[in-house]
């Protein structure tokens, strides 16, 4: 039988603030899930600390939140160990790119076939609106007692150069193309990053939804609203790095365009890159029957309990008669 | 001169680190242990790649043996450096192997000596009227009644070079360590056959390597043999038959080989020594052989970005039901506190390997110390369950780790398992290990939840509150029993929870787990008691190897004492250790610490108390003889201070 988007949700309640950008990112994982079918107990969500670490709780699979910035190491560990688990990592800004920095770049040194996205909401907002990596220099947001003093950093950018092969940037409150990003995040090949943009209506001040859709944004010309996000996809910016001789232009564009910011801010798919192998793979190459017999599928002791892994071997070597 | 001691030798060997000693040690070893013998060595070196001095103290004897001596009988050197700092050790009766070019090579000019040593040194020489040259240090030992062996390795190895007609091979100074083995030998009247054998094993990944220093060592054993084969040297080796089923091992190997053997198939590990090698056996040794069939199994190690992703991951894999395990020291584990309290609070098994050394911070990175017991006890914020297990010699790290991984697994808990520098770089000769006195046990996992393992709206409950503090637990990815994890207080599903009696419930269905297992746990993984008597000698960890042999040593004089060591340090085993040093009149403390941990431990859980400390942290291993006469002192002398302070090592 189908399973529904309902068969998705947790009755779990929801404290997130009204109008908080995670309920749409909640919703196209949600959706994204059951469009693709993926079975219940076959799914893992894994989430860091901060209100989207809250998420797990509302998904209707598996659900392990973890530890403030140890997100991405904790679901490599389960990915690896079991290959046929979907596993998908969420936390926030600070969570990935603040104190969980060093994994975000050591993950993307691996590519461990998973995806992973950021509730970017420039705002440490359980902790009552401290600034974070993704708040822009010189911001002011009205709980920070002075303007932030610490550059922005780019978070497609940045994990382009940590090796991640597939880069997308969504909206929270663009639910239907989120959901479409998500889809082909978990459908990668690799270790996929989708930064999703969102307002903290309680926090952050600046970046509010208003802003997103350029309330305050008006073409001179015709004296409309000009929202501030536009679809790469609409532009005929294709991100796939079809051959990988295209790979040096392929990743100069991704810098490019996430440097965009102000009144014009991309969405879509930045970067796509199946050319390089999967930690999985790399594991595979050195361990033949890794992805039928991955550690958690081993078996390792007979019906009696007796251990059957035999270490003869090794031990004839330390024969003192050897 | 003493009569000749056949069998009963304390060698070293040392070098600057990069120039072979390792190797020569091991070849060593390999020889004595193919000849019959009993070894027991251990490797002591600076942190650093190249240059720094190392050595390798290796002991020798016809029985079992678990700890070294104060005294060299033979050194074997092939610098100026290892002369230097070891000559004073060098016993009346023993020898030193030096290289007569570097006579006239003065203290001053060895720049890997630091001030302290050298000062130390030349106070040592001052005093015996002596200069400062490599000739004074063979003096001062010679007139103690040792016999200095010079063996010119340049010359010896042009010879060779000549002979084999390889003129290249003048060059090849790596060799002068196999060729200041090979001289040892000769003097020491060891079979050459059996030699050449441990050199062939040694170097048997390359062929060429292997018989040019087998011609070299043969060359070298001749000269050594028409020059020094007087019959006057005080120490022989003379081989026996071997012992049957004996092998020979080193302390970084054991852990990791009970790893296979227990099914742990993950481990992660950021590097940092003396850890490191654990994680490095098992990846080298990645593929596994299963008993049933063609099948193979395997290890899979992940080298992390630090420790904190090694835990992390670790408990990741955790969750699908791999046995995983995390290898680490000091530093590393205090970076991993944080999740050691994710896998407290969520129930996962966890394995977590500690190799102890001296600390605080970098401490002495390569120096071996006890300093962590209170902190693998405390580690962690708030209150949560863990077993703290603490094994006492390279035989009993292999069959403990296949306990830790059963009680992880039992009590759904992380469980440390505490090992240190001197047991990871040990060698020794043991009865082979054995495997199938082992059995595995997994607790309480299941693959299909029962409706009683379901709640009221028929979701599993991962920590069903019930009689049973242990839940029934399946892995990700079993069918019909999602459940959740967080490090927030939780629900029996899992999900975030602040009401006040759920957070009672839960600290007690997880703390009553530790009742359980002190209940279960069969005495001989708490606490074993070694000899009889009403003085008692307590300890943990690597001092157990020492601590028998000072028992023996007081026993030959007819001096019987009692050991115990603890082996089980949380939860701890107050009952029991109670029991076993009930009537005792004495109980001495023996620990590689400053503050003597254990006293304390016992102290907190027993009320009980150490009436003699005897304590080391300069980060040199006990040895026999230090510990022997600071025993001594308290049996002997009734104004010893209540707490002795080992300082011996180089």
């Amino acid at each position: 039988m189908a399973l529904k988007l309902s068969d998705y949700k947790t009755d779990v309640h929801n404290d997130w603030c009204s109008g908080c950008g995670d309920f749409g990112i909640l919703n196209a994982i949600q959706m994204a899930l059951a469009d693709m079918q993926r079975p219940i107990n076959k799914v893992t969500i894994f989430s860091g600390i901060g209100c989207s670490g809250k998420t797990p709780h509302f998904i209707r699979t598996y659900g392990i939140h973890t530890l403030h910035g140890r997100v991405l190491p904790f679901a490599q560990g389960a990915k690896l160990a079991n290959p046929d688990l979907d596993v998908i990592a969420v936390g926030g800004d600070g969570d990935g790119l603040g104190i969980g920095a060093g994994h975000f770049v050591g993950a993307g040194r691996r590519n461990v076939d998973m995806a992973y996205i950021i509730f970017n909401n420039a705002v440490y907002g359980l902790t009552k609106g401290q600034a974070s990596p993704t708040l822009k220099l010189g911001m002011k947001t009205k709980s920070l007692p002075q303007p932030n003093v610490n550059n922005s950093v780019n978070p497609i950018a940045l994990a382009l150069v940590s090796g991640f092969t597939f880069l997308a940037r969504g909206y929270s409150y663009d639910v239907r193309h989120l959901k479409d990003l998500i889809k082909k995040a978990v459908e990668h090949k690799g270790l996929a990053f989708v930064d999703v943009l969102q307002p903290c209506p309680t926090y952050n001040d600046i970046n509010t939804k208003e802003w997103f859709q350029g309330l305050d944004n008006i073409d001179a010309s015709t004296g409309k609203t000009m929202p501030r996000m536009y679809k790469l996809e609409e532009t005929g910016y294709d991100g796939i790095v079809h051959d990988p001789s295209e790979l040096n232009e392929k990743m100069a564009q991704v810098i490019a365009k996430s440097n965009e910011w102000g009144d014009k801010i991309p969405i879509g798919v930045f970067y796509q890159n199946e050319h390089i192998p999967t930690y999985q793979e790399r594991i595979a190459a050195r361990i033949p029957n890794y992805m039928e017999s991955p550690p958690a599928l081993q078996e390792i002791a007979d019906a009696s309990g007796k251990p059957i892994t035999n270490i003869d071997r090794l031990l004839g070597d330390l024969s003192v008669d050897k | 001169m003493p009569k000749t001691v056949t069998n009963n030798l304390s060698w070293v060997i040392g070098g600057a680190q990069g120039s072979g000693v390792d190797s020569a040690a091991n070849i060593f070893s390999r020889a004595c242990a193919a000849a019959g013998l009993h070894i027991f060595g251990k490797r002591e070196y600076y942190s650093n790649i190249k240059g720094e001095h190392s050595y390798f103290t290796v002991r020798v004897n016809d029985r079992p043996i678990h700890s070294h001596v104060d005294g060299i009988n033979l050194l074997c050197s092939f610098d100026a450096e290892t002369v230097f700092r070891h000559f004073r050790d060098v016993t009346p009766g023993g020898g030193i192997v030096y290289d007569p070019e570097l006579i006239e090579t003065a203290i001053d000019e060895v720049p890997t000596l630091d001030d302290q040593a050298s000062d130390r040194i030349k106070k040592t020489l001052e005093n015996a009227g002596l200069g400062f040259q490599l000739k004074d240090a063979l003096d001062f030992a010679t007139k103690r009644g040792a016999t200095a062996f010079p063996v010119p390795f340049f010359k010896l190895l042009q010879e060779f070079a000549h002979k084999v007609n390889e003129p290249g091979l003048s060059k090849l100074t790596r060799m002068v360590n196999v060729m200041a083995l090979s001289a040892s030998m000769s003097i020491l009247g060891f079979d050459p056959a059996i030699l050449d054998r441990a050199i062939q094993f040694i170097f048997r990944a390359k062929k060429k390597v292997a018989d040019l220093n087998v011609g070299a060592a043969a060359h070298v054993y001749a000269y050594a043999n028409s020059k020094f084969a007087n019959g006057q040297f005080s120490y022989s080796l003379k081989a026996k038959p071997t012992e049957s089923n004996m092998i020979i091992v080193q302390g970084n190997q054991s852990s990791a080989m009970g790893k296979m053997i227990a099914g742990c198939r993950f481990q992660t590990y950021y590097p940092i020594t003396p850890a490191s090698d654990d994680s490095e056996f098992l990846e080298s040794n990645e593929i596994l052989d299963l008993n049933d069939s063609g099948r193979k199994g395997s290890t899979v190690v992940v080298q992390t970005e630090d420790e904190i992703a090694a835990i992390a991951m670790a408990i990741g894999s955790a969750l699908t039901g791999a046995r995983s395990a995390t290898a680490t020291s000091g530093p590393g584990f205090s970076l991993m506190a944080e999740a050691l309290g994710w896998a407290g609070i969520n129930e996962v098994p966890l394995v977590v390997s500690l190799y102890q050394r001296a600390g605080p911070s970098t401490g002495l990175p390569t120096r071996h110390e006890q300093g962590d017991l209170h902190f693998a006890i405390n580690a962690g914020h708030g209150e949560f369950p863990r077993i703290v297990l603490a094994s006492g010699d390279i035989e009993e790290s292999f069959y403990d780790t296949i306990k830790v991984f059963n009680f992880a697994d039992r009590y759904q808990m992380p469980v440390i398992h505490i090992l240190d520098k001197a047991i990871a770089n040990s060698v020794t000769t043991s009865q082979n290990f054995n495997p199938t006195k082992v059995a595995i046990d997994r607790g309480s996992i299941v693959t299909k939840v029962s409706d009683a393992d379901k709640g009221a709206a028929g979701n599993y409950l991962r920590f069903k509150l019930s009689d049973n503090p242990i839940s029934p637990r399946v892995v990700l990815g079993t069918k019909d029993a999602i459940f959740w994890n967080t490090g927030d207080e939780h629900t029996e599903e899992g999900h975030i929870s602040e009401d006040p009696e759920l957070r009672v419930q839960m600290m007690d269905k997880r703390m009553n787990k530790l009742d359980l297992a002190l209940k279960e746990i069969p005495d001989e993984d708490k606490a074993i008691a070694y000899g009889s008597g009403d003085i008692v000698l307590l300890g943990w960890g690597s001092t157990k190897g020492v601590i028998l042999d000072v028992i023996e040593r007081l026993q030959i004089e007819g001096i019987n004492v009692k050991f115990v060591q603890v082996r089980l340090m949380n939860p701890f085993p107050s009952v029991l250790v109670t029991s076993m040093l009930a009537g005792a009149k004495k109980v001495i403390g023996i620990e590689m610490n400053y503050s003597a941990q254990l006293g304390s431990l016992l102290r907190q859980n027993t009320g009980l108390d150490y009436d003699y400390r005897i304590v080391k942290y300069n980060g040199r291993p006990m040895s026999l003889d230090e510990v022997y006469n600071a025993v001594k002192r308290i049996i002997d002398d009734k104004n010893v201070p209540r707490r002795q302070v080992l300082k011996h090592g180089a």
